[in-house]
């Protein structure tokens, strides 16, 4: 392997600050590096040695970690360069980290969603730094002239124990460059991190504190326009034709024109969701003359297929779930008999409209494209299939298409598709010069791609000694059924039955955090607190019983879950919650979901203030595995929960005239930082399993428990959410005990 | 267009602009300074939260004729070096995920220790209401700014 050299060009630097006793301390240009401990930074090396694609080491043991997946604000930003920096075994405070461009070459499933970051990219993070551990053991021990057994590292120092001699990294990464990468090496025993399992704060924290530039809306570049688009007011609707003579004619206003982002014959991928590819753009020199352009449009826009209605909607809905010709996921026993022969059968149906996913940046993208070449830099959770479609649009190869990823003001699903890098690279194509397209909440909250409109009904049936006999779940979306055929309780029911059905609609939807998960998971919990209310059972205990039929005697050839580790967060949540101690005052409810590969369970805690209901503490039980940032993690889980009773409570999206009703934040409700539970309690299962992801696993399952709650706080059942508006007029008492 | 002297961070600044421009888009378009951020352009959101005379303000719907002969400070100039007992104490929480958001929280929590400086749970929630954080950093928001009241 060729010795690569590579100095730091140092006209990339912004400017120059002292540290407090003497020292420099270099600022970064913001897609070059960030420092997460900056006071006790090295300073810069004076040249570079590339070991590896994740990690180049400087001539003075500073390390550059590169940090191959786009950041959402998962934090994978910084637990990704943890468990390089981990089995490299560097100390923590010498790591620098750098967002990777796109490069499959170099990296794999370079991809934000699905919260799998972690789990797929744990074994590979760790062979990077461990075979760069050994190469550079390997150089030490030729220039040292002693067996490479004889070595041991610690924080970046390479120690002879015999002789007494050390050498730091830097002094051999020059050396350890040229040796050949290693067939195998060791890696380190769990037992022996000093990094991963601790917390580390965030290594952009700094940055953002501060407000640097580090999000795609922030990017500045000379001869740089700004575009924005107008897109139908409706789904169902299409451009007709445009007026734009005002606009045009508007101060700092270069141009007006329509794109087409998906063209005839172009390869659509899965990601390439756009319910409204034909768009009005309007080019200018600033934002707000280009706002204002924007609005003197005039634009005719024609009906191309029905408007729908959230009525027609709930009536649609309603019919397919009674009548509808389903299609069977799965099927154990003879459900049918079951029902006609049990004691009791409990029914229930359950709702939740369309979301919006609401990232606090806006959509946006900047391209630059000329005739051979295509640069993209912007907030993207996945670039190589933007990459695909762009160079597919444009007609150029993938290699002409540069896609540069900048850290997200949040995902949630919606940047999976690159809808909006599409169109950037269109407008800059039509202008001739590099652009940013910016979206205003209003094109972003009606732009669609939302999480689907969800309706589901459960069945339950009980014998005479209060078993829970047949279970049966028919569940359907505007678009795609909820429903995880093989997901709790099946396996634990004899006489089991899930049903799929689809409901059309020209209103586009898509992957939102925690797919199908964040509704069916909260509607099954319910469900089952109602069930075991029934049979006169503990929540818990009848959860438990269930687990252990899994456990024992499963049903069936196939579920999706390890029912200890599901038994096991339900007990540690009870436990650590007091749940057999009731507290006078409080009105609990507990789940318990697995999703994405981790299990939850979760008690929530309502208290009447005011007689109203709200939260105030949420305990929560996670086995993700082995926790790589526990600090980060903790963050992510009150995240997911906020999050989750955040929408169930308060947020819709519903349609007029295929018009959606809410535009920005003053329709379309928000969880707030007064409405927030008062306290999250986390507690992390500590198995040694290896990683499973976290971004989305805290969310599903809360909804179930605050209806649960909410249900002993009021005495009422929500079946509907919004919760806020099934909970209006309901006049509730403070009770005691 | 017209001509507009605006005070920033101590600095002053000639901007050609209209008069309705929000001084958010002066800001992030002609001064170069983008850590006010916009979020929804009818001050819901708080992304945009400026001190004008040393009072949180959202700077999307303040139009710069508005704000010429004020002292207008941003995130850039809350400190020289990050070291605002707000940002601080943002650090030690570890407080951001996404980070959008944050630039807006610090700067209506420090507006509010600077009227308030031991401000209640209720007083703290009260006044950060109008910060919406996405990804629901509300209780390390609300930690921090307890801890920086403690500075």
């Amino acid at each position: 392997m060729a010795r690569i050299k590579t100095t730091l060009n140092r006209r990339s630097f912004l400017k120059a600050s002292a540290l407090a006793g003497g020292g420099m301390m270099l600022g970064f240009n913001w897609l070059a590096g960030c420092q997460p401990e900056a006071s006790a930074m090295k300073a810069l090396p004076d040249a570079w040695y590339d070991i590896n694609a994740f990690l180049k080491i400087g001539d003075n043991g500073l390390v550059t970690i590169m940090s191959p997946n786009p950041e959402i604000g998962q934090n994978v930003k910084t637990s990704m360069p943890m468990i390089v920096a981990e089995e490299l075994d560097v100390d923590w405070k010498d790591v620098v980290v750098e967002q990777a461009g796109l490069n499959t070459d170099k990296f794999s499933r370079q991809l934000a969603g699905g919260s799998q970051s972690i789990r797929h990219g744990w074994p590979g993070l760790r062979m990077a730094g461990a075979t760069a551990r050994r190469m550079l053991l390997e150089a030490a021990a030729k220039r040292l002239n002693v067996p490479v057994g004889e070595l041991t590292t610690e924080a970046g120092i390479i120690t002879h124990a015999a002789s007494g001699q050390t050498l730091g990294y830097g002094e051999v990464a020059s050396e350890a460059a040229t040796i050949p990468i290693p067939e195998e090496v060791p890696l380190k025993d769990p037992g022996d991190f000093k990094i991963i399992g601790t917390t580390r704060n965030n290594v952009d924290g700094p940055d953002i504190v501060t407000g640097k530039p580090l999000f795609g809306i922030d990017i500045q570049r000379d001869g740089m326009l700004i575009a924005m688009i107008a897109h139908p007011p409706a789904f169902g609707m299409a451009l007709q034709s445009v007026d734009a003579t005002e606009a045009k004619a508007m101060p700092g206003i270069r141009d007006v024109f329509t794109i087409n982002a998906a063209p005839e014959g172009f390869d659509r991928q899965w990601s390439d969701v756009n319910a409204f590819p034909e768009l009005v753009v309007v080019l200018g020199d600033s934002t707000w003359e280009v706002m204002k352009a924007k609005r003197a449009l005039k634009v005719e826009w024609s009906a191309a297929s029905p408007l729908e209605n959230s009525a027609d909607h709930k009536t649609r809905f309603a019919e397919l779930l009674q009548n509808g010709n389903a299609e069977v996921a799965r099927q154990d026993g003879d459900p049918e008999a079951a029902f006609q022969q049990a004691t009791q059968v409990i029914e229930r149906t359950y709702s939740a409209p369309f979301l919006a996913h609401n990232t606090m940046e806006p959509m946006n993208f900047f391209a630059d494209v000329k005739a051979d070449r295509a640069e993209l830099v912007g907030p993207i959770q996945t670039p190589e299939y933007l990459r695909t479609t762009v160079a597919s649009v444009l007609g150029l190869s993938e290699e002409q298409v540069d896609i540069q990823m900048t850290r997200m003001g949040g995902g949630f699903g919606r940047r999976l598709y690159g809808n909006f890098g599409v169109e950037a690279a269109l407008i800059s194509k039509q202008a001739n010069a590099p652009i940013k397209l910016i979206y205003t909440r209003e094109d972003d909250m009606t732009q669609g791609t939302y999480r689907p409109a969800y309706q589901v009904t459960y069945r339950a049936a009980l014998d005479e000694n209060n078993n829970l006999i047949g279970f049966h779940v028919r569940g359907a979306g505007i678009h795609g059924s909820p429903v995880f055929a093989n997901r709790f309780p099946a396996g634990a029911v004899d006489h089991y039955l899930a049903e799929n059905l689809d409901l059309d609609s020209n209103i586009s939807t898509g992957a939102w955090r925690a797919p199908r998960s964040n509704f069916i998971a909260g509607a099954e919990q319910a469900f089952l607190d109602e069930v075991a209310e029934a049979a006169g059972k503990d929540p818990i205990d009848f959860r438990l019983e269930l687990f252990e039929r899994s456990m024992t005697d499963p049903v069936g050839e196939e579920y999706d879950y390890d029912a200890k580790r599901y038994a096991g967060v339900l007990r540690l949540v009870r436990e650590k919650s007091g749940w057999d101690t009731p507290q006078p005052d409080v009105h609990r409810g507990v789940s318990a979901y697995f999703c994405h590969n981790s299990y939850v369970a979760q008690v929530v805690d309502v208290v009447l203030e005011d007689n109203q209901p709200r939260v105030q503490k949420v305990w929560c039980a996670v086995d993700c595995g082995i926790v790589v940032n526990p600090g980060a993690a903790r963050n992510q889980v009150e995240g997911g929960i906020v999050d989750g009773i955040g929408h169930a409570m308060y947020s819709a999206l519903s349609f007029a005239d295929g018009r959606p009703e809410q535009q920005n934040f003053d329709g379309y409700r928000l969880i707030r930082n007064r409405e927030t539970p008062r306290e999250i309690e986390t507690f992390f299962v500590d198995n040694g399993i290896d990683p499973t992801g976290l971004g989305e696993p805290s969310l599903p399952p809360v909804s179930g428990a605050l209806a649960n709650a909410l249900a002993k706080a009021t005495g009422h059942r929500v079946y509907d959410q919004p919760f806020i508006e099934s909970l209006q007029g309901i006049e509730v008492e403070s009770t005691t005990g | 267009m017209a001509t507009f002297t605006l005070h920033v961070n101590g600095q002053q600044h000639q901007v050609d602009v209209a008069p309705d421009t929000p001084v958010l888009w002066v800001l992030r378009d002609h001064l170069n300074l983008v850590g006010t951020k916009f979020g929804c352009g009818i001050a819901q959101c708080g992304a945009c939260t400026i001190h004008l005379d040393g009072t949180a303000v959202r700077s999307c719907t303040l139009p710069v004729s508005a704000a010429s002969d004020r002292a207008i400070t941003t995130i850039e100039g809350l400190s020289e070096d990050g070291d605002h007992p707000v940002q601080e104490a943002w650090l030690e929480a570890d407080v951001p995920q996404c980070g959008y958001c944050q630039a807006g929280q610090i700067m209506s929590a420090a507006a509010l220790l600077q009227r308030n400086a031991n401000p209640t749970d209720a007083e703290i929630q009260e006044a950060m209401n109008g910060n919406i954080c996405r990804c629901g950093t509300y209780l390390r928001i609300h930690a921090a700014i307890k801890a920086a009241a403690n500075r």
